[in-house]
Formats: structure tokens, C-alpha cells, sequence
């Protein structure tokens, strides 16, 4: 009786793997079948490359493709010098209660819902780089976006950064103070290389995040559908277009080719998590 | 030589300010929503016109206020967690005690790949199964609360599958012996043993995918939330929440009035999600945090 018990038990829960195991393929079939007929004519690398102009019948995703790239990369351009700063302040030993308020602070920051940062963007940022800036334009742009986005992407980064730091084995430390070196020296030529996977695994796992993020983009890039040639350009993100075309009528081509920008987000994501996965445990097989 | 005491002299220089900078950045951003926001605070933006507890009677219908937003937020988050919780607690215990080698492996991956998906990713989903729950079965079928908490639910599991599997993963190796060396079965030891052990960070966890419940917009705003649709009647019907009111009054407000009530429906958001996100980091200080990343 206890026996068949158990064995349900165990059943139920392998079914519920199994089930979210499930509900990921799905997702990728679900997107993969109403955008099938873009490809079905050989189209495929014409609309990652080619143009939107859905008045001439062209449906490439291009522009977003680049339009994201361009403020995922300006922004980790940003975060990644301003997060390893902090992490460096939270986690050298010495001015104890400022880095413990920063730690504080900074989790309480990944608490912050995204559209609170568009919201505020929206109406402080913009305003801003709109007056600040001589070709500014309508401050609706790359720069306000990637600086929002800053802001989004940090606090995890930096509390992923301090683990990181936190795991390098206390002895390796010790041992340069006891030669004479100071914290900063310890913390350059010890700490930091010893810890360049974790460092690895936030920067990609931040990547995704702001790649992925649909609010702040769509808020505050503009929306407009070009490639951008400045950083006052507005751009639309594949995630802004997918939000901003998918009340199309469901057979026009416009409404499948966000399927196209879906696809593209769910290749890029999973390949992000593979790396995640292979610098985690090969940095598990060094420490 | 000189370089490398230029940079030791630099380092703590430079760290002070990205810290500095991200400090007076996060500063200003809620500052300046409470500078202008907490005018609008009162009773009137919660209820309008209509007596408060008429309207959390539902005695009368609401207008011209949050509260229809607010019970819409609060149905969907409660629809959305009931739906992930079994799974993802069954998912978790399956990969922390059962699974092994290559499937162990495989889950770890797929769930990996589940958890970086982009919330829209994740929307689009909800409205592609609409559409052909619409051709195949009924035409009927619309996008609903209903949907929307099944979308929110895929999205929120990994959070959940990762805090259980993580907390019973790090209970130590003496307490998962002790039961089964006075001879208890396996599942007796987990669920008389290790479970409430590892019940913080699972309860952790749980308010953490609430949190992200809450303030997602990018599903919600593909399978079903309008701007209005007053107190949602049931299951089947579109609603109202609170990110996508403020996301909808950014960009479509009348007037100064209107805007007002979007820095208020803001600051409650933020209030809600920042009492949540403190209470799970309360109940267990170290969760894990790559369980925190994904795009939304």
C-alpha cells in the first residue's frame, strides 16, 4: 500500500517536469507554426534582412534586429563598468556600513517594476535629454532607453558580481595581505581574476535580461522603424514591435512576421542560457 | 609600475562613484514619483465617487478610479500563483530528489531556457494558443483572465521549480540521513523532513513569483488586459490591472487629472512590489539569484 503510494507520489511530480518541459517546447512550436508561412517561400533570410515596409509588401525585421542591438549594447556598455564599480565598493572589506546600505539599496532596486521605470522615463528622462541635448530631437531615443535600462539591469548584475567575489576562497586573500599587499591590491590581483566566470554569467545573464525587456523600450525608444544611425536615432525592438503589431488582423503577413521577431528572441534567449549553463559548471569544476 | 599604482589609486575612486551615480540615478527616479505622485493619494483615486465599501462589496460598479485595476492585478496574481504553485513545487522535488544523470541534466537545461525567455515571448504564446483555441474550438474563446493567468503561471514557474529545488538541494547531509537511517521511506523523509526544512526558501520563492506577477505587463498586455473593463465578472472576461494602467495612461492621457492617477496607480505598484520583494528576502536572505533573472 505505502509502496504504491510512493510510487504515485513520484509519478505526479515527474509529470509535473515533464509538463514544464512541455509548456517550453510548446512555446517554441506555438511560434514556430503561425509564422510558417513567411518561411515557407525561402523568405527566411530576407526578412532578417530586408526592410518594413508593409506598403510594398516587405516584411523584414531588420531594422528591430538592429534597433535592439543597438540599445542592448549601449546599455551594457553603461551597466557593466557602473555595476562592477559597486560590487567592488559592496565587497572591499573597510567602509563596512556604507556597503552594507548599498546592498541593501541595490535589492531593493531589483524589486522595482519595470513599467516604473518607463513611467518615470517617460516623463523625467526624456524631458531631459530632449532639452539637455542640441539634436536631441523629441528625446524619444536610444540613449533615454539604454539610461533607463541601465538603471533595470544593475542591481542584479552587481548582487551576482558580489557572489562571485564572495565565493573566491578566503585563504587566497589572506595570503596577500599577509605578504604586505593592501585591500585594493588584493581585491585587483587576486579577487577579480579568480572570479571572471561569475563576472561571465552576469554580464550574459543581464544581456538577456535587457534584450528581452519590452516596457522601457517601448516607452521611451521612439518606436520609430529605422536603422539607427546616432544615439539621438528612435528605434522600434523586436520586443516593441511584437507589442506593437500584434493586434493585426491574424492572416496579414505583418501579423506573422512578429512571429519571426519572437522566434529570433527565443534563439538568442536559449542560446544565452546554454552559455549560462556551460560557465557554471565548468567554474564548479575549478572551485 | 607607475600604471599600476595609478590604477590601485583609481579603483577606489572609481568605485565610489558608479556607486555615487547609481545612488543619486535610483534616487531621483522614485523621488521624482513621489514629488509628483503623492498629491494624488487618497481615497477618491482608490474608489472614486462611490463609497469604499460599496465598492469592495461590489455593491456598485466603480468608475473613474484604481479599484477595478487593482482587483484585476490581485485576481490575476492569485489565479496566476495558484496555477504554478503544484507544478512548480512537484517540478522542483522531482529535480532536487528523483531525477539523476542526463535527465537531471535535460531538466536543468530546458527550465534554464524557460526562465531567460522574454515575457513577450511568453505573451505571444498566450495570444498564438488564443488564436487557435479560436479557429479549433469555439469562436467563443477571447482573450480572458483566464488565459492571462496561464500565460503568468509558465512565466513565474521556473521561479518556483528554482527556490525548491535549490532550498532542498542545500539542506545538509546529516539531516537527509537521519530519518532514513531510522528507517523511514524515502517520500516520509521529504515530506516529513525536508520539506518544512526547506519551507523558507520555497515560501521565498513564492512571494518573489507574486512580485514578478504583479508587475508584469508584456504578457498581460497580449492576452487580454484593456484599459477599461471595470471589476472583472469572471473568468472569461478581459480586466484591468495596474502596470498596464500605468503603461496606458503614459501614453494615452487626456489631461493633467488623468496623469495624476497614473503616479498614483505608479507608487501603489511600487509599494506593492516592494513589500513583497522585502518580505521574501526577509524569509530567506539567500535566494538564488540568477532565479531573479529575466527580461520583462
Amino acid at each position: 500500500m505505502r509502496r504504491t503510494t510512493e510510487q504515485i507520489i513520484e509519478k505526479i511530480c515527474f509529470f509535473s517536469a515533464l509538463i514544464s518541459g512541455f509548456i517550453t517546447c510548446s512555446i517554441f512550436l506555438f511560434l514556430l507554426i503561425p509564422g510558417l508561412p513567411l518561411f515557407r517561400g525561402g523568405h527566411f533570410f530576407s526578412i532578417l534582412t530586408g526592410p518594413w515596409e508593409p506598403g510594398l509588401g516587405q516584411f523584414g525585421i531588420y531594422p528591430m534586429i538592429s534597433g535592439t542591438l543597438a540599445v542592448t549594447m549601449l546599455t551594457m556598455l553603461f551597466a557593466f563598468p557602473l555595476s562592477l564599480g559597486c560590487a567592488t565598493l559592496i565587497s572591499m572589506e573597510g567602509n563596512f556600513r556604507l556597503s552594507r546600505l548599498l546592498r541593501k539599496i541595490v535589492e531593493m532596486m531589483t524589486g522595482v517594476p519595470t513599467v516604473i521605470y518607463g513611467f518615470v522615463g517617460i516623463f523625467l528622462l526624456v524631458p531631459l535629454v530632449r532639452n539637455f541635448f542640441v539634436n536631441g530631437g523629441s528625446g524619444m531615443c536610444i540613449l533615454s532607453a539604454a539610461l533607463m535600462l541601465t538603471l533595470l539591469a544593475s542591481p542584479t548584475m552587481i548582487l551576482l558580481f558580489c557572489d562571485s567575489f564572495s565565493r573566491v576562497p578566503h585563504s587566497y586573500g589572506d595570503a596577500v595581505l599577509a605578504v604586505g599587499g593592501t585591500e585594493v591590491q588584493k581585491f585587483l590581483y587576486v579577487t577579480l581574476p579568480c572570479s571572471w566566470p561569475g563576472i561571465l554569467m552576469g554580464f550574459t545573464l543581464a544581456l538577456g535580461r535587457v534584450l528581452g525587456d519590452t516596457l522601457v523600450a517601448l516607452m521611451i525608444a521612439g518606436n520609430a522603424v529605422q536603422v539607427p544611425g546616432s544615439l539621438f536615432d528612435s528605434v522600434r525592438t523586436l520586443t516593441s514591435h511584437i507589442a506593437l503589431v500584434f493586434a493585426a488582423d491574424y492572416n496579414s503577413p505583418e501579423f506573422q512576421a512578429i512571429f519571426a521577431c519572437a522566434i529570433f528572441l527565443y534563439f538568442f534567449s536559449t542560446l544565452l542560457a546554454v552559455s549560462v549553463r556551460l560557465i557554471h559548471s565548468r567554474w564548479r569544476i575549478n572551485t | 609600475m607607475r600604471f599600476r599604482r595609478l590604477l590601485e589609486q583609481a579603483v577606489p575612486l572609481l568605485s565610489l562613484m558608479s556607486s555615487i551615480i547609481l545612488l543619486a540615478a535610483i534616487t531621483t527616479v522614485l523621488g521624482f514619483l513621489f514629488l509628483k505622485g503623492w498629491q494624488s493619494l487618497n481615497f477618491q483615486l482608490l474608489f472614486g465617487t462611490t463609497p469604499p465599501l460599496d465598492a469592495i462589496l461590489f455593491k456598485r460598479r466603480v468608475f473613474d478610479c484604481l479599484f477595478p485595476a487593482m482587483v484585476g492585478t490581485f485576481s490575476l496574481v492569485c489565479l496566476a500563483v495558484c496555477w504554478a504553485i503544484p507544478v512548480g513545487i512537484a517540478a522542483g522535488i522531482y529535480l532536487a530528489e528523483y531525477a539523476q544523470g542526463k535527465i537531471r541534466i535535460f531538466f536543468n537545461l530546458i527550465f534554464d531556457v524557460l526562465a531567460g525567455l522574454p515575457s513577450i515571448v511568453v505573451g505571444l504564446f498566450g495570444f498564438s494558443i488564443t488564436i487557435f483555441l479560436n479557429k479549433q474550438l469555439s469562436n467563443q474563446i477571447y482573450p480572458c483572465l483566464l488565459i492571462s493567468s496561464i500565460a503568468l503561471a509558465f512565466l513565474v514557474l521556473p521561479y518556483i521549480i528554482r527556490a525548491t529545488q535549490a532550498s532542498l538541494e542545500g539542506q545538509p547531509e546529516s539531516l537527509r540521513l537521519t530519518a532514513l537511517a531510522l528507517g523511514a521511506s524515502k517520500m516520509q523523509n521529504i515530506v516529513r523532513v525536508l520539506l518544512p526544512q526547506s519551507l523558507p526558501g520555497i515560501t521565498s520563492g513564492v512571494i518573489l513569483a507574486t512580485g514578478r506577477c504583479a508587475e508584469d505587463t508584456a504578457v498581460i498586455m497580449l492576452t487580454g488586459a484593456v484599459a477599461t473593463a471595470g471589476v472583472p465578472r469572471s473568468l472569461f472576461s478581459s480586466f484591468e490591472a495596474l502596470p498596464f494602467y500605468i503603461y496606458y495612461i503614459s501614453s494615452q492621457y487626456a489631461d493633467q487629472e488623468e496623469l495624476a492617477t497614473g503616479y498614483g496607480a505608479a507608487i501603489i505598484l511600487l509599494f506593492i512590489c516592494l513589500m513583497l520583494f522585502s518580505l521574501a528576502f526577509v524569509i530567506k536572505k539567500r535566494v538564488r539569484l540568477s532565479a531573479q533573472y529575466r527580461a520583462h
